[in-house]
């Protein structure tokens, strides 16, 4: 038996690897879809939000029937101090109708998606580990799974199978990424009643607040997150790689702690523990992207380092790059020109996209946060903010002034002087406007 | 050509079932549905005899339409076809008159494909347990019963005969038995295959042939579904934990040792008193 022939492959059922397989099997092409879980979203993690705007482009009003959890109408920024915080947030009727973001679970919404796919006709292989690509000369032409009999053959290879990108590894377009250019984040779902996460959030039925939370990570470059789903909570944090191997603190550890932070106690107390998840986020930004074509295989979504990790926002690009793929694919399938050439309308369709003009905005943030200032940032500056602000909101008989002196000394001492100061500002601006 | 049947049913995973506290029955909402898996080994022991001997091999289920997920995996791992049985006729039933359907349906299949010379059955099913439907299969059909098989020695199609090894309580029990016959097997007999990806490819593409109640000529209605099923679940309930009185002995082995001693004596006097 000749081994089987498809249009395309894709590898990975995430987000990015869904929407790539949909854009093609619903223009007619013959797509085989690669998954390793026992089904799609089966093992992935996220915090995690889901935007609207990327999925809505390809199927109108997915969110009457995406398994979602709470419309976001509130979005919370919290800096921990050690018993305190200061928090900045908005809230909004203009984020119920139509929602701009969700929160959500990935078991549920990967599977979802990819079954969108399927019903479009993309052929799922699930169970099956695709573990290299097949070439010939330089020319991607199939790839090989675990299966018995398990080469298949296709006229482009769409590479989407996440952050540990074994087959991006196998072409040789990037090796494993440096430490500081990934996060490990540990998330766990809490388990609380409806009416008491919406009493405590206070928010009405099928609403929800998303909580970043900066500070409280030990000085390490990291964010944690609380969100609130319909009957659990999702709390995590995500810190760099590379501060954990040089501080040898544990993630959970970190986590733990932030649990124990009594603000956010408040929040998730009773909660049981329903799942512990640990994931990668790419974190290395522009400068980390790989090429993203060649000759018969493309790269979307994590695999290519597309996140932007200042807005979380992943699930999005991961979207966007697998419909551009998809698109030229179907583009290429018309003409029969899948070299190098003709799928690099990919590389130029991302560089056009909001996935390059955001990731080149951010560009300096990966290296501010990999660098000697991130102590600073995530350490002693959220404390000194809390301080400061207890300062300026005590009425203790002090002077406005001086307790306005005294609040701004406290950050000065913090970020090492005036100069510290600005200078810190203007790299953090310039990083987010780079 | 031996034609080989293998019986299956599409369970609830059992890794995944909680028990309602209320009610005391399964919640089975929400919980994944896998292919019995004592049934795998029973496709797995097919596909080894036709890998062997040649034939062919047929997995009935009777179950609901979305049961056609269990047939298309056991496709996917080279059985030849799937039959569903599938009428809301038949929902309801327990094991006598699942037991009378399936050998209805398999002397229908027989008609296609010829009769069959072996009929594989898991030992038990992981939500029912009774271990019931393949003998009633087997006294319906008129077939020699061969239960809880671990192991086949050898097939022989031309003189018609089989030789197994049963799983008993106190030991092993090596049979030599006439074709036709009903087997039923234990986990230990195989591991199941994964599924090959040409297999995969087949199964994704296989259409299940199903057959209704007005598929079958010679069907009595007063045997099939409720109507059928004179069992009645009474009552169900969860068992009270047993007492079992633990103490946990600390310290290095030689203290451990020390302390057990005296205890273990003090229990051998009070059984061989009692
Ligand atoms: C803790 C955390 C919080 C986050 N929060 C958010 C958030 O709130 N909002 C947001 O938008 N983004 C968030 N992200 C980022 C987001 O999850 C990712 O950017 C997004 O999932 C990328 O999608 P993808 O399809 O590229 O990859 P993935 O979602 O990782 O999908 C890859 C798929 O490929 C499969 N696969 C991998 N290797 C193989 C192989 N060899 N063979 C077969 N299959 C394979 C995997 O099983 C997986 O299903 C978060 C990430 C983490 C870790």
């Amino acid at each position: 038996m000749s081994a089987p022939r498809f249009d395309a492959i894709v590898v990975g059922a995430g987000p990015a690897g869904s929407v790539a397989a949909y854009t093609m099997a619903s223009q007619g092409m013959r797509v085989a879809l690669i998954e390793r879980g026992e089904f799609p979203g089966a093992k992935n993690v996220f915090g995690g939000v889901l935007y609207r705007k990327p999925l809505e482009d390809i199927l109108p009003e997915f969110w009457k029937e995406a398994p979602l959890e709470r419309k976001v109408v509130e979005q919370r920024l919290w800096v921990l101090g050690k018993d305190s915080v200061v928090s900045l947030g908005y809230r909004s009727a203009r984020f119920k109708e139509p929602p701009n973001a969700w929160t959500g679970q990935r078991a549920k919404f990967d599977a979802w998606l990819a079954g969108k796919a399927e019903r479009a006709g993309a052929i799922p292989i699930y169970e099956t580990v695709a573990t290299s690509l097949i070439r010939d000369g330089d020319k991607v032409v199939g790839v090989q799974t675990d299966r018995e009999e398990g080469d298949l053959y296709a006229s482009v290879v769409i590479i989407a199978d996440g952050v540990n990108s074994l087959l991006a590894k196998s072409l040789g377009v990037h090796r494993e990424w440096k430490p500081d250019q990934v996060s490990l984040a540990v998330k766990e779902v809490l388990a609380l009643p409806k009416d008491v996460i919406q009493e405590r959030f206070g928010v009405e039925e099928g609403e929800g607040v998303t909580i970043e939370l900066i500070g409280e990570t030990c000085g390490m470059a990291g964010l944690g997150f609380l969100y609130t789903n319909q009957d659990t909570l999702s709390i995590g944090v995500g810190v760099m790689v590379s501060d954990l191997q040089k501080k040898k603190v544990k993630p959970y550890q970190v986590l733990d702690s932030i649990k124990q932070h009594p603000e956010i106690q408040r929040l998730i107390a009773g909660g049981e523990t329903k799942e512990y998840a640990a994931h990668l986020i790419p974190e290395g930004g522009f400068d980390a992207m790989p090429p993203l074509s060649g000759d018969g295989w493309m790269i979307c979504g994590d695999a290519a380092q597309m996140v932007n990790a200042a807005h979380r926002e992943g699930t999005d690009l991961a979207m966007l790059s697998g419909r551009l793929a998809g698109e030229t694919a179907v583009a290429c399938h018309a003409t029969g020109d899948w070299s190098a050439g003709g799928l690099g309308a990919y590389t130029q369709a991302v560089k056009e996209s909001i996935i390059h003009r955001d990731l080149k905005k951010y560009r300096g943030l990966h290296s501010l946060l990999s660098g000697p200032q991130a102590e600073l940032l995530f350490g002693a500056l959220p404390q000194a903010l809390n301080d400061a602000a207890y300062e300026m909101l005590s009425v203790d008989g002090e002077s406005k002034r001086d307790k306005q002196k005294r609040a701004a000394a406290l950050l000065r001492e913090a970020a090492g002087g005036t100069a510290g100061l600005i200078g810190i500002g203007w790299r953090g601006w310039r990083a987010m406007n780079g | 050509m031996l034609h080989m049947v293998v019986c299956i049913k599409q369970v609830p995973d059992s890794r995944e079932i909680r028990i309602d506290p209320k009610t005391n029955t399964l919640i089975r909402q929400g919980v994944p549905a896998i292919v019995n898996p004592y049934d795998l080994n029973g496709v797995e022991a097919a596909l080894q005899i036709k890998e062997q001997v040649g034939g062919r091999v047929t997995v009935i289920t009777m179950g609901p339409p979305s049961a056609d997920k269990a047939l298309k995996s056991c496709v996917a791992m080279g059985a030849d076809e799937g039959i569903l049985i599938s009428d809301r006729a038949f929902a309801g039933a327990d094991t006598l008159a699942t037991s009378y359907v399936l050998a209805k349906a398999i002397e229908k299949a027989g008609a296609l494909w010829g009769a069959p010379g072996i009929v594989f059955c898991g030992k038990q099913t992981l939500d029912g347990d009774t271990g019931q439907v393949g003998p009633g299969i087997a006294c319906r059909l008129d077939y020699e019963q061969l239960t809880y098989v671990e192991h086949i020695e050898s097939v022989d199609v031309e003189r018609g005969v089989v030789v197994v090894h049963r799983h008993l309580e106190d030991g092993v029990e090596r049979i030599r038995a006439p074709l036709p016959v009903l087997i039923t097997v234990v986990s230990e007999i195989n591991k199941p295959r994964r599924a090959s990806l040409p297999g995969l490819l087949r199964a994704q593409a296989y259409q299940p042939i199903v057959w209704s109640t007005a598929d079958f000529e010679d069907l009595d209605r007063s045997k099939i579904g409720l109507r059928g099923s004179p069992t009645i679940v009474s009552k169900t309930w969860v068992p009270e934990p047993r007492q079992v009185d633990t103490e946990f002995l600390r310290g290095t082995p030689a203290e451990v040792a020390g302390r057990l001693t005296p205890v273990l004596l003090e229990r051998l006097r009070m059984t061989q008193g009692a």
